[in-house]
């Protein structure tokens, strides 16, 4: 499945927050966005979800336009990992699992055994099993994100939008959601999310787009894209890209920021 | 149950209360005075059947408003059936309107405030529409419990006034056979759209956005269990008066003992709110030799309890 945004244009009915966004995303492919605090990356999310409306332009699955699609038909193709919430009521993790096979079901219908495996399944593949009877209120922030990650996957979508996958979460489980990001792209899955470390984009991400100001100032490689020239436009911080080796032998760019010469704004 | 139709003004013992139910049952000769059997099946029966499907119908209500609206304290008057339904109470007491009347007034007034409350909510489109919902909920109710009021002041301080005040606190003592039978089938046809959404009222527990994603289409779900929670609620209340506390307390203990799941929590959440409410009922009419309005006790009851509930039941919710 493919995914085409062209020249969307979106934010609130009263107050546009971006527009001129142009860009794809096929299966298997890992699209990192980056941009400043208030940059519009969950509102541009949040559009191409259909949670809001979008002010221009056209979102398209397989060159059809999603505009006229109802919940379950958008649940089949996109599935969204939001940032991770506190729910309200003290559901397993398990059941919060589960839930994400609703799209799968008839209106009245409750998972069957077929659905059960398919959400123990997904427990297993983020090794997260151990937790299935524990309330997903009471466990820790990665392992809800990690959670909310397997009910994206129990819904067995064709692109995941994800919002800031690790932010809050400690240098372990940052690695482990950035892996399983990976994985996932591997299994055929087109993968969108948002980061603010552009480390992130350079470990597992195939094209970066960088949002300022509510337009994609940069789209491309993360090499092309993350550089000292673009991040100091974009940031405004003094930044330097060094090249270094993984200990699987394959070299990784990482940013050094220089804490001394932070230029005003 | 043995006990709620044992215990009373005319005291029945378990062993004659069987022999009675055998000879229905049967069709075998009384073996017991006529007396006895008026109070069973006509006073006392009609009673304790209509606690146990007042009792399950608000704590069913209670339980899907609470999911609905995220929130474990919201209780069925939320949306203002409540006060709707004591409006058109008062109103037809005040219009010395007949039993019948003042039923369907406020059956219809409860509805109506739902209604009103609903379309404020979908008009202000810009807004958070559960908070929309609440707010309009809380105006709408403020402004119809000023209706009741001044209806209240305008009122025959010597026969409407008691009346109207009774009815406002609940009760369950006139309540007849035909009362049960109007009720039910609104009850019903509340609980089977409730039952048959139940897993999508798991998902509706979630964020506005968690659940779209999820595939579901929230605002159709919302009106359905809106509209079969009111009309459960109205159809109850307008027979029973205002009886608080079951809608917002029972749903807690249910959930505190077969957890969240809304395909377990919803026969829980019934079978506790009918056995509160025959405790509760027996209590009002057997502990003082005057019956005690039921929205007293409730109150009394259920404050204390929740408190316990809040201190004990941490995780329950947060």
């Amino acid at each position: 499945m493919r995914l085409d945004v062209e020249g969307l244009a979106f934010g609130y009915a009263n107050k546009e927050v971006g527009r001129d966004v142009t860009f794809g995303l096929s299966g298997g492919e890992v699209l990192c966005l980056l941009g400043p605090n208030g940059g519009g990356k969950t509102t541009l999310f949040k559009t191409v979800l259909r949670l809001l409306a979008p002010l221009g332009g056209r979102i398209l699955v397989d060159g059809e336009s999603i505009a006229g699609w109802s919940r379950l038909r958008l649940a089949h193709a996109f599935a969204y990992v939001p940032q991770a919430q506190l729910g309200v009521f003290p559901f397993t993790v398990a059941e919060t699992v589960l839930m994400g096979r609703t799209s799968h079901l008839g209106p009245f219908a409750t998972p069957s055994r077929r659905d059960r495996v398919v959400a123990d399944d997904m427990l297993a593949l983020l090794g997260i099993e151990h937790l299935a009877a524990r309330p997903y209120t009471e466990i820790s922030g990665g392992e809800r994100q990690l959670t909310l990650i397997a009910r994206a996957l129990a819904q067995q979508p064709a692109i995941l939008v994800m919002d800031e996958p690790t932010a809050s979460l400690d240098f372990g489980n940052q690695v482990r959601v950035l892996a399983e990001v990976e994985q996932l792209a591997q299994r055929g899955i087109g993968v969108m999310l948002s980061t603010h470390d552009p480390d992130h984009a350079f470990l597992c991400a195939q094209r970066v787009a960088l949002l300022h100001h509510g337009r994609l100032a940069r789209l491309g490689p993360p090499e092309d894209v993350i550089t000292r020239e673009s991040l100091r436009e974009v940031y405004g911080v003094d930044v330097t890209v060094i090249e270094a080796t993984r200990s699987d032998g394959r070299s990784a760019r990482v940013c050094v920021p220089a804490l001394g010469t932070i230029p005003t704004r | 149950m043995l006990v709620a139709f044992s215990v009373g003004r005319y005291p029945v013992a378990p062993t004659e209360l069987l022999r009675l139910l055998w000879a229905k049952l049967t069709g075998a000769p009384l073996a017991v005075s006529p007396a006895l059997e008026t109070v069973v099946f006509r006073v006392r029966g009609p009673r304790v059947l209509a606690a146990v499907a007042i009792g399950a119908t608000l704590a069913a209500s209670g339980s899907a408003y609470q999911g609905l609206f995220r929130n474990p304290l919201v209780s069925p008057d939320i949306l203002g059936v409540s006060s709707g339904a004591a409006l058109g109470a008062t109103l037809g007491i005040y219009l010395s309107w007949g039993v019948a009347g003042i039923q369907a007034l406020a059956f219809s007034l409860g509805l109506g405030a739902v209604v009103v409350v609903y379309a404020i909510g979908a008009s202000l489109r810009r807004l958070d529409p559960l908070l929309v919902l609440v707010l309009a909920g809380i105006v709408v109710g403020t402004m119809l419990g000023a209706c009741i009021s001044l209806l209240k002041y305008l009122a025959d301080p010597y026969n409407q006034l008691p009346a109207i005040t009774f009815w406002l606190l609940g009760s369950l003592a006139s309540i007849t056979r035909d009362d049960l039978l109007s009720v039910l089938p609104a009850a019903l046809a509340g609980l089977v759209p409730l039952w048959l959404l139940r897993w999508r009222m798991n998902v509706m527990t979630l964020s506005e956005e968690e659940a779209l994603t999820l595939g579901v289409d929230t605002r159709r779900v919302r009106v359905i269990v809106i509209a079969a929670a009111t009309l459960m609620t109205a159809a109850v209340v307008s027979v029973s008066g205002v009886i608080g506390w079951i809608g917002l307390l029972i749903p807690h203990f249910a959930r505190l003992l077969v957890g969240p799941d809304f395909s377990r929590l919803l026969p829980a959440a019934m079978l506790l709110g009918a056995g509160y409410l025959v405790a509760v009922d027996t209590l009002a009419r057997t502990v003082a030799s005057l019956e005690i309005p039921l929205g007293v006790l409730t109150a009394f009851i259920g404050a204390p309890l929740f408190i316990w509930l809040l201190a004990v039941s941490r995780r329950g919710w947060q």
